[in-house]
């Protein structure tokens, strides 16, 4: 069916509130963005509109004194940092995420109901709270350093805060619920008689879930790890409240230069660079899926 | 397996005994025993919530019976988990595997028991044969119908050539035409493979249709097992009368019973002698005669009474019509082979006849 040529469709103008919030609230803060990424630092702080591809270059290098590049890893550690925490973050949540998704899938509805809204419920409290616990949990003299010491494990251990470990501890806290709802939804979803019909064909517990469950559970597990994955890119609060401001990630890294480094160029620029990264990783996902849901769809 | 593995009852695949089911407090089967023999094409025919599915689930071992046992090929497999026992299921809903392809659906059980990979694709390939579907080896389940689904359903359920295969309504999902088709099908499979079917339907005519030997279960318990033509013609009662086919139900009351024989005084006001099941002198009985047995209009039958024509359906190679007579109303079927349709009219006053050899009484 084809609209008449000879009208314009003014279907369009119902949008129009939607895609001009878009553009205000969206596309032109990320254009400000780019536009900052590509100034020169202001003398007290703030930026000056003097195009430059210094920012992007002081990722990667240091200006010496006569003006000459030298490579200085230092901002490349971070993004790396976040990338390999990210992941690793993500990988945790989803092994940890599956067999609690399953447990809950299998309950009758009002338990079911009930252990999804507990699961839901550390979203209730505010997250500084959350992560702020952590700190009483890892700390010194917290409570699995008093716990250890108490049966007598260890006499005296370096506190388990302020380090990769800590930090990580504290993203896969934040965003497990992230990948537990998703998969839930695709176990939920799941057709029981696909279960049966594997162990009628002589498939044993551990063939049904490698062989079936899995593989018809993977665009919810697809789902939460992107849920999980893109946020922890970005994470403020698990660097700078668990990480002790010395081992930083990208999202405390930008906060830094806006805030006490004064230096708004530099980060927009990692601010773009973490942005890249998402998109590159979500294209990716979405190619992916495009692909299997073609293949699906193609009859 | 147990003392019982030793003794291989020959002809018996499957022997069911005194198995029962209870979901909580409801009962869902009651103790049944029966035997399902080698190489037959065996129905659990009934209502839905007459236990046929659930017995059907316990010989699969997806569910456990409350008490009995069943035996497959001599073998006692309760407690068995599903994966041990050589069972197929065919699914209503075929629960094919959307991530595989047809032949990888097909190989899955294979690969479970261990086949070698050659020995595995020679066998994927005979059974893609078998049920006509070589072009679509390929195509995942979502490319292809709802027939194609129901073939490699039982393709897949074929393959590893197990002692048994179930099919639980396996038709009920298609369209008339290629219900009809499949039924054939069906048929033609079971005899070329030689491996015993269970089928569970709660279509008559389907089960008419294709079944060597009929069980009918109603209210949780065997209402008659025998061949279809037994179960039509001479049902145990009034529950398997009413299911398996049409049939007219008049009231009567036994004056007298002799070995096989009743005699009853009937609605109509006549008084007859036929065969019958529990029926006891002195008391209310039915009698049940179906539409196609009763002569519109009598010709010389022994028994003829008249009535009047009240209404008529035509349905092509049938007509069927209402006779109102002595106080009830009789459905009548009549072959349109030499009429083209009506030869009677609404009000139209007519004789009816039938032989007493074509009545049964059934005890109330």
């Amino acid at each position: 069916m084809k609209p008449s040529t000879r009208n314009p469709n003014w279907n369009v103008l119902g949008l129009l509130p939607a895609h001009l919030f878009m553009v205000l609230t969206l596309i032109i803060p990320i254009g400000i963005i780019i536009v900052v990424s590509f100034s020169t630092r202001g003398p007290y702080g703030g930026f000056e509109y003097v195009f430059t591809t210094a920012p992007y270059k002081r990722l990667l290098f240091n200006e010496g004194w006569t003006g000459e590049l030298e490579f200085n890893p230092q901002y490349l550690m971070v993004v790396a940092r976040t990338l390999v925490l990210s992941a690793v973050t993500t990988s945790i949540c989803l092994l940890l995420s599956f067999p609690v998704a399953y447990f809950i899938a299998l309950q009758r509805p009002t338990i079911k109901v009930l252990l999804i809204y507990l699961v839901t419920l550390p979203f209730w409290v505010s997250m500084i709270v959350r992560v702020y616990s952590w700190i009483i949990i890892l700390g010194k003299d917290g409570v699995i350093e008093k716990a250890l010491r108490g049966v007598g494990l260890v006499d005296n251990m370096g506190s388990l805060l302020f380090g990769n470990t800590a930090m990580l501890v504290g993203l896969v806290y934040s965003y497990i619920p992230l990948m537990i709802l998703p998969i839930f939804a695709s176990i939920e979803k799941l057709d029981r008689a696909l279960i049966e019909a594997s162990h009628d064909l002589y498939g044993n517990r551990l063939t049904t879930l490698r062989r079936v469950i899995l593989p018809l559970t993977r665009p919810g597990m697809i789902a939460g790890a992107i849920l999980v994955f893109v946020p922890s890119l970005g994470a403020v609060l698990e660097p700078t409240l668990l990480g002790g401001g010395k081992t930083m990630m990208m999202g405390n890294l930008i906060q830094l230069q806006f805030g006490g480094a004064r230096n708004w160029p530099l980060g927009a620029a990692i601010a773009i660079v973490l942005m890249a990264a998402v998109m590159i990783f979500l294209i990716f996902q979405g190619l992916r899926s495009m692909r299997i849901e073609g293949l699906e769809r193609a009859s | 397996m147990n003392d019982e593995a030793g003794h291989r009852a020959p002809g018996k695949a499957v022997e069911i005994k005194g198995v029962s089911k209870l979901f909580g407090t409801y009962q869902a089967l009651k103790p049944v025993s029966f035997d399902i023999y080698d190489n037959e094409f065996f129905t659990l025919l009934g209502p839905s919530g007459c236990g046929k599915t659930t017995l059907l689930r316990m010989i699969a071992g997806f569910e456990q019976p409350t008490a009995g046992q069943i035996f497959l090929h001599g073998s006692n497999i309760q407690g068995l988990p599903p994966h041990k026992r050589r069972v197929n299921t065919v699914f209503q809903s075929y629960a094919l595997f959307t991530h595989m392809s047809v032949e990888q659906n097909i190989g899955f059980g294979l690969e479970n028991l261990g086949w070698s990979k050659d020995r595995r694709n020679a066998r994927v390939a005979d059974m893609l044969r078998l049920v006509h579907m070589e072009a679509f080896a390929t195509r995942k389940p979502q490319q292809l119908s709802g027939g194609q689904r129901q073939r490699v359903a039982l393709a897949r359920a074929l393959a590893p050539e197990p002692e048994v295969l179930l099919l639980d309504e396996p038709l009920s999902a298609l369209d008339l035409k290629l219900r009809q088709a499949m039924r054939d099908e069906l048929r033609i499979l079971q005899r070329k493979t030689g491996i015993t079917f269970v089928f569970v339907t709660h279509d008559q005519e389907e089960a008419l249709d294709m079944s060597d030997r009929i069980c009918v279960l109603g209210d949780g318990e065997i209402q008659q097992l025998g061949t279809p033509a037994a179960i039509y013609e001479e049902p145990s009662n009034r529950f398997v009368a009413d299911f398996i086919g049409e049939t007219n139900f008049l009231d009567a009351e036994v004056i007298a019973v002799d070995g096989e024989q009743a005699t009853v005084t009937t609605q109509l006001g006549m008084t007859l002698t036929a065969s019958h099941k529990k029926a006891v002198a002195g008391q209310k009985a039915f009698m049940s005669i179906r539409p196609e047995k009763i002569s519109l209009p009598a010709q010389d039958n022994p028994i003829a009474v008249d009535g009047t024509i009240m209404g008529t359906n035509y349905l092509g190679g049938y007509t069927y019509y209402l006779v109102e007579t002595g106080g009830t109303r009789l459905r009548i079927s009549k072959r349109n082979n030499v009429s083209r349709g009506q030869m009677f009219a609404i009000g139209q006053s007519v004789k009816v006849g039938f032989a007493a050899e074509s009545v049964r009484i059934l005890g109330a």
